[in-house]
């Protein structure tokens, strides 16, 4: 699914904040991206999401080179991929509805298919009968969980999420990790960032760990101990 | 993509700019304002060369030529000039005056009567009164008219009495000169209108623009709307400044009838035509689009997501 060789990426202001990394994830894998702030965990996830190009080595998504897309293939490249963000980037002006809709207007899916798919994906996230509702008005996990499924909506093979529980507490942290694993339980290829140990310990997946723009460790489930040595 | 779903993303991008423009009304109004009077001036100009020159229409009648023979030409050879010159397709009448007849007429006009009778042979020339075709009666056509009876032998001197229509249709011409380059210079404005108003539009709505691409909206979906809002500028202006001229017609009706009484005519003044006005909400509506399109692909590309 997601295929990172011999990656560096170095900023427009020289950070290199990835260095030589490579690493591959399987279809349906759920994987932790894991790391102090300026680790490269967001970084790896921008090159996924091709919001980022590499400045050296190959990122292979879904088969595909990143290297090899031209601009004008990346809106339908993105529409294969669902991201979560911290700061969920919810459009505060528009119902929860519209928010969640918005990923299958603009692959022009017909308004019947909008409606079912919406309503479908808010059920997911147990959000049901809150389409009218603007994002301000809901809790800041109601809010993430809008954000899932918007993510989710256009059902896309991948899921990429950069510190979804940042702003939650432990229990809604949970919650939503839960969730992911629900997509994951349906074949989905989950890629979290967080940088919250003990839910990546709770979850027991397989933890890739990033130190200043290295790989420093890749493990399933035994990780506990690489975790802790940190 | 099948067909209704393209239109109904269209309608709804559509209804979507129709709903933001009714949102931020005190805005809009000023910027629907400015387009519509921009595009109103050249309007009324049109309709102001249109009046003219139909008030003015019989005029070309008025024009015509007269065609002095030399005085040794043979009246027969006269009549033969005349009808020549009447097959010609630029040529309505031709009246040929004989020299006798315009003897007598200068000798019960004049009031030299006795003087004449003294003369012992006519001193006038046979005369072809030339009425030209409507149509015919702008200088162009006139000087080549001229020409043709010039180059005859027979011919003194063509002396053509309506060099003043010539200066009016000369005055019409130029104003429909200065329509032209009025209309481009404020089309312009309004594409510079449109434009600004589309980037401050854009600017305002730049996180909405990042998450659409960010869960892979097209640089076409994003522009969408903003192309409708341009549009809507254009014909929401056009239809103001049709208004405008309509009021403006109403307000000068009066004044112009009356006018026009006092110079024995009955004239009525005219609003502006069918062809007009589709001009007018056509030119509207393109500059609207062009407008929102240029500053759409100038500044749409600058904003890319930055998750």
């Amino acid at each position: 699914m997601i295929v990172f060789d011999r990656v560096s990426k170095r900023y427009g202001n020289g950070r290199e904040a990835l260095s030589n990394i490579s690493f591959n994830i399987h279809n349906g894998e759920m994987v932790f991206l894991t790391g102090r702030s300026g680790a490269g965990k967001s970084t790896v996830l921008k090159l996924i999401a091709l919001l980022e190009r590499p400045t050296r080595g190959n990122v292979l998504v879904n088969g595909k080179n990143t290297h090899a897309l031209k601009a004008r293939h990346i809106p339908a490249f993105r529409r294969h991929i669902g991201i979560v963000f911290q700061d969920h980037k919810l459009l505060a002006d528009r119902p929860v509805y519209d928010n969640v809709a918005l990923p299958l207007a603009v692959a022009a899916t017909p308004l019947k298919e909008i409606d079912k798919r919406v309503r479908a994906a808010l059920d997911q996230v147990g959000l049901l009968g809150k389409e009218r509702v603007l994002p301000q008005e809901l809790s800041v996990g109601e809010q993430q969980r809008v954000g899932i499924a918007r993510a989710v909506v256009s059902k896309p093979p991948l899921l990429i999420a950069d510190e979804p529980t940042g702003n939650l507490d432990p229990d809604l942290s949970l919650e939503v990790m839960r969730l992911f694993r629900r997509f994951q339980d349906v074949g989905v290829t989950v890629v979290v960032a967080t940088h919250d140990m003990h839910l990546v310990r709770e979850f027991g997946q397989r933890v890739i760990v990033l130190d200043n723009g290295q790989l420093q460790g890749d493990a399933g489930d035994s990780l506990p101990s690489l975790v802790a040595t940190r | 993509m099948s067909l209704a779903v393209t239109s109904a993303r269209h309608l709804q991008a559509f209804l979507g700019s129709l709903g933001k423009l009714a949102r931020s009304p005190l805005a809009s109004v000023l910027t629907l304002v400015v387009i519509a009077l921009a595009l109103a001036l050249p309007t009324a100009l049109r309709v102001f060369v249109t009046n003219a020159q139909a008030a003015t229409g019989n005029f070309a009648n008025a024009v015509d030529m007269s065609v002095y023979l030399k005085t040794d030409t043979p009246l027969a050879k006269a009549q033969q000039l005349a009808q020549a010159a009447q097959q010609r397709s630029d040529v309505a009448a031709v009246t040929l005056i004989p020299a006798d007849q315009g003897l007598q007429e200068f000798r019960n006009y004049s009031g030299f009567g006795d003087a004449l009778t003294a003369l012992k042979e006519n001193p006038l020339p046979h005369v072809l009164h030339v009425r030209p075709r409507t149509a015919y009666t702008s200088g162009p056509a006139l000087e080549s008219l001229r020409r043709y009876f010039s180059a005859w032998p027979e011919v003194d001197l063509v002396q053509v009495d309506a060099e003043w229509v010539m200066r009016f249709n000369a005055i019409l011409d130029l104003l429909r000169h200065l329509l032209l380059i009025a209309a481009a210079l404020l089309g312009i404005g309004v594409l510079a209108v449109i434009g600004n108003t589309i980037r401050l539009e854009i600017t305002g709505r730049r996180t909405e623009i990042e998450v659409t691409k960010l869960v892979g909206g097209s640089n076409s979906f994003v522009r969408r709307p903003f192309l409708y809002t341009g549009m809507l500028y254009g014909l929401g202006g056009a239809l103001l400044a049709w208004g405008i001229v309509a009021l403006a017609i109403v307000v000068l009706s009066e004044p112009v009838a009356t006018l026009a009484r006092l110079y024995g005519s009955r004239y009525v003044l005219r609003g502006p035509t069918t062809d007009d006005v589709g001009v007018l909400l056509g030119a509207g509506v393109v500059l609207g689009w062009i407008g929102a399109w240029i500053a759409a692909a100038r500044h749409l590309r600058d904003i890319e997501p930055r998750a």
